[in-house]
């Protein structure tokens, strides 16, 4: 027995003195405040304090609290009431899978420190990863010690605190955090090789072990054992049969009944190894198919061509020719894919982290052989995504095995699992030329790109068209010859990561950009300004612009530019670097709707069904300021469902920078139709003004007020008294043969301006500002805007400078590093609102535009700083040194 | 599976004895572990000699189970401000409130932040066995990547740095890609002393850059009694024949020599 105070009362535990702490508090005490992320220390996620020190719970032998004092994120005290309201009015929380950990290394500085500094927060909150909010608004808060408080009222336009963000700052629960009675622990087996055939043993001996519940494989998957987010393609198995296609497949599940220590050592498996096809060059002309039905391993290709771009390059007055490489990027969300399922009555139940729960019902339901109403899809708190969580992971796995036993079943994802298992961000292999007049004016791009599309289709399709329509970025380009081919090899799979390969093109046409400024003598800012698409410029595609920010963007940037570039100036190693970013937003010539409901109950509730899953992006308090400014009633008076399939419309995936702009005009159509029919019901004009108190809904138009009361209306079917639903899908065109068309209603702008030290002799990177302008149309809540800036730069850093996912020896988060506090600098956001007019109230996108410009301004301040062009990502030190010894003096 | 933690060594000797697994800060055991650790665990944080730093007769002991945080937070001379330095970058807090210095020489990984810094204090170690105590300096204690000289039954006691080491000054610097948290590409620890202007002692060691972190004799040789600028001169990648970079995710070999070098040269200028 250790008996210990936590959180200031006396608790006894039977825990093992080995067992970690965590574990301690989150399954013996059923404390699920504090968060696992690694279990090695690496993210800092469950830091607790013992005995006033921070210590990482997951490294803390249970026999080490005996007589201690144990604090946890589940402690009140004046100073984390403090904090947590300060996290809340800085926007510090995004997905709040980190917030715990945050919370308690602040307690630990401020009880040393009670006035830190912004660098002495930095230092101290050092040991906590954060992939959300780029540590920015974090440090802020933690350095903030006033009590003022939070915006919690507001329309559109307003910083209006997270909706959802109590929760989030008292440790939300998140996948891994909601266990039902007598869950049984479902393991998966996975592959250790890219390639291997394998056979079992006794698997009906193994399942009658004491504590095996059940053994269950690909044979047992009653439906079609394939999913895929685009149907077309959808080729992976939940449970693969022989052979595996990569390293960390799954291919057998083992459920342990609860209290067991699952221990899958001698699960009854024989490996036979194959050669694997890792280079997709290799794989292109390569016999070995991946995928039989796949020639040349080419899942698909996209192109755009529009003029003659050969031609046009011909008689070019410049021309510069560059390539580029990119690594296999890690999604590195602190939460690792976790969930339960469970059954009622006839309906399987999956509560899990996704960003996708219609397509994860439509996968499961496909898998399991069920119809779409008996899987009840249940968003968990989400932890992180950015893409990689619209793939199911482990929805069909949990489905299979509460339908096959009947009985409750979760499953936790190891870091390691969840580094291998799940998708990543395409490597890409881009070359090609861009050509400009002896004025500077763009002529033409021409630009090839192959992306690692891995062992299955996942995101690739997506990839493939949507980089050819971006690929000559937000600039008038009159001829464009662009291609781009997603290639399988036996590497992870390759799916959505935050720009859908948008990102890694921006690499390669704004490095070019620079040297071609540099060619034509024009400053590079005003290169771009002159190249800048403005409104009725025909894009890539064909397609006649409107609500074109990025000269905007680029205009507002020119003060911070000239000033950068004169405090550069005489300066060894001051770099100066900028690039753009343009993104549309939605499915690339797809059907992508979104539907909202917003009921009225008669005692006076407004409900809003909002299906858009938040991952920490804002989704939740976005679409209620949305639908609050529209119904013309106050946010706080909206009380909000879901998601959830059986409660809320398909709002769609939260992907494609998508749910401010689709959802948020489904939710503004939906709440201007429910204003209709009150105004209808009143007899009045939109010009009337709404109010409700007490179940009574008043309509004033001038002196005339009418009284609606609520409870004497005719009640719905669904007990709501007034009712809308409303559905948005973007009226986009499909692209022909040559990529022409109009695939986008909406697009976002952006560009970065990135200032840094290159410490020459060692190839390291000092950051020192960021300014980020970003068009968003209109900005329905500025602080969320910053956050989704703030975090998405973090991302691009990481891509630029430090990230490299190297299957079986980066599956960990100190092999594969992210950006750390002191990896971040001062970020200054710009927000420009052009208002678009398909968006609800002018919104654009912005969740993935943010991270495109980031990597190349570096590149191209490092190149300004050194002469250095780096053409291979990460820029890793060594390669930075090898790139300014091979750069001209 | 057993269980101890005891209070005093002798206990902890017996049951060392009997094959358990000794666990300290935990940092390094946990990372791969399930919720709780395998076998028979041997937990010796509660042990006070363990946990203290005392001026003896051979210099200043350093019990096994101090951990970063301890070394930083206590008044120590100029000479091991490389240690303290190399301290505040292991891990974050949380990793330096719990890893000991004993627990890092023991995981003995090339890229073991404590061990320069001790290898410029000239550390021996003092590991006890049921047989009593023996004393081996640190470099012959780190015998290759996860490889030590620890015996069977052993356990390290305390790192000792000897009163002649104690005196000068000393830096430590560590490179890597991101700010915290991270595994060095290549570090080096120093400790010189300067007597009119010119170095009257010195003492150069480089971690990551070989399978073990070593000291760098012939280059020290080399720059004894040469001043400051001088001294740089000489502190060259092809001075660094002692390292066996390789290449690897992080860094490649050539890379790592030159870096080192730059490192060296660096953390001289800082420690003079």
């Amino acid at each position: 027995m250790i008996t210990f105070t936590l959180n200031g009362q006396p608790v006894t535990t039977d825990s093992a003195p080995t067992r970690r702490l965590s574990e301690v508090l989150r399954e013996d005490l059923g404390l699920k405040g504090t968060k696992v992320g690694c279990d090695a220390g690496d993210c800092g996620s469950c830091t607790v304090l013992v005995d006033g020190r921070a210590l990482c719970a997951c490294l803390t032998p249970a026999a080490r609290i005996a007589g201690a004092h144990v604090e946890t994120v589940e402690r009140e005290t004046p100073e984390l009431t403090r904090l947590r309201t300060a996290f809340l009015r800085h926007g510090a929380a995004q997905c709040g899978i980190c917030t715990p950990g945050m919370l308690m290394a602040a307690v630990d500085l401020l009880r040393r420190n009670p006035t830190p500094s912004e660098a002495e927060a930095s230092e101290a909150l050092g040991g906590v990863l954060c992939r959300c909010t780029g540590y920015r608004k974090i440090i802020a808060a933690v350095c903030d010690t006033t009590d003022s408080a939070a915006i919690t009222t507001g329309g559109v336009g307003t910083a209006l605190q997270r909706i959802d963000g109590a929760a989030k700052v008292a440790g939300d629960l998140f996948g891994a955090d909601v266990v039902p009675d007598g869950a049984l622990t479902l393991k998966a087996i996975r592959s250790p090789h890219h390639h291997a055939a394998f056979t079992f043993g006794d698997l009906t001996a193994y399942a009658q072990r004491p504590g095996v519940a059940g053994v269950f494989t690909a044979a047992d998957i009653p439906g079609l054992n394939r999913f895929g987010v685009i149907p077309p393609f959808a080729d992976q198995p939940a449970i693969a049969p022989s052979p595996a296609r990569f390293r960390g497949e799954c291919v057998a599940l083992v459920a342990f009944e609860p209290g067991v220590t699952p221990d899958l050592s001698d699960f009854p498996i024989h490996w036979q190894e194959r050669p694997a096809q890792m280079i997709p060059a290799e794989a292109e002309t390569s016999s070995h198919l991946i995928h039989d039905n796949r020639p040349g391993n080419r899942l698909t290709e996209g192109r755009v061509v529009k003029g003659d771009a050969a031609a046009a390059l011909a008689t070019s007055a410049h021309i510069v020719e560059g390539e580029i490489t990119t690594a296999f990027v890690e999604h590195a969300y602190i939460e690792p894919e976790a969930g339960s399922a469970w059954m009622e009555g006839d309906v399987l139940n999956i509560r899990a982290c996704t960003q996708a729960p219609v397509m994860d019902r439509d996968d499961t339901a496909t898998i399991l052989a069920l119809p779409h109403d008996r899987v009840r899809i249940r968003p968990s708190a989400v932890g992180g995504g950015f893409g990689s969580k619209l793939d199911v992971s482990l929805q069909p796995l949990l489905g299979l095995v509460a339908l096959k036993t009947g009985r409750p079943v979760r499953m936790t994802y190891t870091r390691q699992e969840s580094m291998a298992s799940t998708t990543k961000r395409h490597p890409a292999e881009i070359r090609g030329r861009i050509g400009c007049d002896a004025t500077g004016r763009i002529t033409a791009v021409a630009f090839e790109g192959r992306f690692d599309t891995g062992a299955y289709a996942s995101w690739g399709p997506t990839v493939a068209n949507r980089v050819p329509v971006h690929a000559s970025g937000p600039y008038l380009t009159p001829h464009v010859h662009a291609r781009a081919r997603a290639i399988h090899t036996n590497g992870p799979v390759s799916g959505a990561f935050r720009g859908f390969g948008v990102p890694q093109a921006a690499i390669w046409q704004e490095t070019l950009f620079d040297q071609l400024a540099d060619k034509a003598g024009i400053d590079r800012l005003e290169f771009r300004i002159l190249n800048a698409l403005t409104d009725g410029d025909l894009s890539a595609t064909g397609q006649v612009m409107q609500a074109t920010g990025i000269r905007e963007c680029l205009e507002a940037l020119r003060p911070h530019w000239y000033r950068a570039l004169a405090e550069a100036q005489g300066k060894p190693g001051r770099g100066v670097g900028l690039a753009s970013c343009w993104y549309g937003c939605g499915n690339t010539s797809l059907p992508n709707p979104s539907t909202i409901r917003i009921g009225i109950t008669p005692s006076g509730q407004i409900v809003l069904h909002q299906g858009a899953t938040d991952i920490g992006q804002g989704s939740n308090t976005v679409i209620p300021q949305i639908a609050a400014q529209a119904l013309g009633l106050p946010v706080e008076l909206f009380h909000l469902i879901g998601p959830d399939t059986f409660l809320t419309p398909d709002a769609g995936k939260t992907s494609a920078s998508r749910q401010t702009y689709v959802s948020g005009r489904a939710a503004h159509d939906t709440a201007r139709a429910l204003r209709s029919q009150i105004l209808r019901l009143a007899n009045a004009s939109d010009a009337a003004t709404l109010s409700l108190a007490n179940g009574t809904l008043t309509v004033t138009e001038g002196t005339t007020r009418r009284d609606i009361a609520l409870a004497s209306q005719p009640i719905g079917e669904d007990g709501y008294v007034l009712l809308a639903e409303e559905t948005y899908d973007p009226p986009t065109a499909p692209l022909d043969a040559n990529g022409q068309g109009k695939p986008y209603a909406v697009y976002g702008y952006g560009a970065q301006l990135v200032e840094l030290h290159v410490d020459r002799a060692l190839g390291t990177v000092k950051l020192l500002k960021i300014t980020a302008a970003h068009d968003v149309g209109r900005a329905i809540n500025p602080q969320l805007a910053e956050g989704q800036i703030e975090g998405g730069i973090a991302q691009g850093i990481g891509l630029a400078l430090m990230e490299e996912y190297l299957p079986g020896r980066t599956e960990n988060l100190h092999d594969y590093l992210i950006p750390t506090t002191g990896d971040v600098p001062p970020i200054q956001s710009i927000l420009l609102e052009i208002p678009d007019p398909e968006g609800p109230f002018g919104a654009k996108g912005l969740g993935e535009h943010v991270l495109i410009p980031t990597a190349p301004a570096i590149l191209n301040a490092i190149r300004h700083a050194t002469g250095a062009k780096i053409t291979r990502l990460p820029a890793l030190p060594h390669r930075i040194r090898a790139a300014i010894l091979g750069a001209k003096p | 599976m057993l269980f101890a933690r005891p209070d005093t060594l002798t206990q902890a000797i017996a049951l060392r004895a009997q094959g358990m697994r000794v666990l300290s800060g935990g940092t390094d055991l946990y990372p791969g572990a399930s919720a709780e650790l395998s076998g028979d665990v041997l937990d010796l944080t509660a042990i006070p000699a363990l946990r203290d730093m005392t001026q003896g007769p051979d210099g200043l002991r350093i019990g096994a189970c101090t951990t970063w945080s301890d070394l930083v937070e206590a008044d120590l001379p100029p000479a091991l401000t490389a240690l303290q330095q190399a301290a505040l970058q292991v891990g974050g807090r949380q990793v330096q409130n719990a890893g000991t210095i004993g627990g890092n020489l023991c995981n003995a990984s090339p890229a073991a932040d404590g061990v320069p810094p001790l290898l410029v204090l000239d550390a021996v170690v003092e590991l006890t066995g049921p047989t009593g105590a023996r004393s081996l300096p640190l470099d012959q204690f780190i015998i290759g990547p996860r490889r030590t000289a620890l015996a069977q039954g052993e356990i390290l006691t305390a790192i000792t740095l000897p009163h002649s080491a104690l005196t000068g000054r000393s830096a430590f610097v560590k490179l890597g890609a991101r700010a915290h948290l991270v595994i060095s590409i290549a570090m080096v620890a120093v400790r010189i002393s300067l007597e009119k202007g010119h170095i009257s002692h010195c003492a150069l060691a480089v971690g990551s850059c070989g399978p073990v972190a070593c000291r760098l004799p012939r280059l020290e040789a080399a720059i004894l009694g040469l001043t400051l600028s001088q001294a740089l001169e000489q502190i060259t990648p092809t001075a660094l024949d002692a390292l066996s970079p390789i290449d690897d995710i992080r860094a490649t070999a050539a890379y790592r020599r030159e870096a080192a070098a730059e490192l060296l040269r660096r953390a001289v200028t800082e420690a003079a």
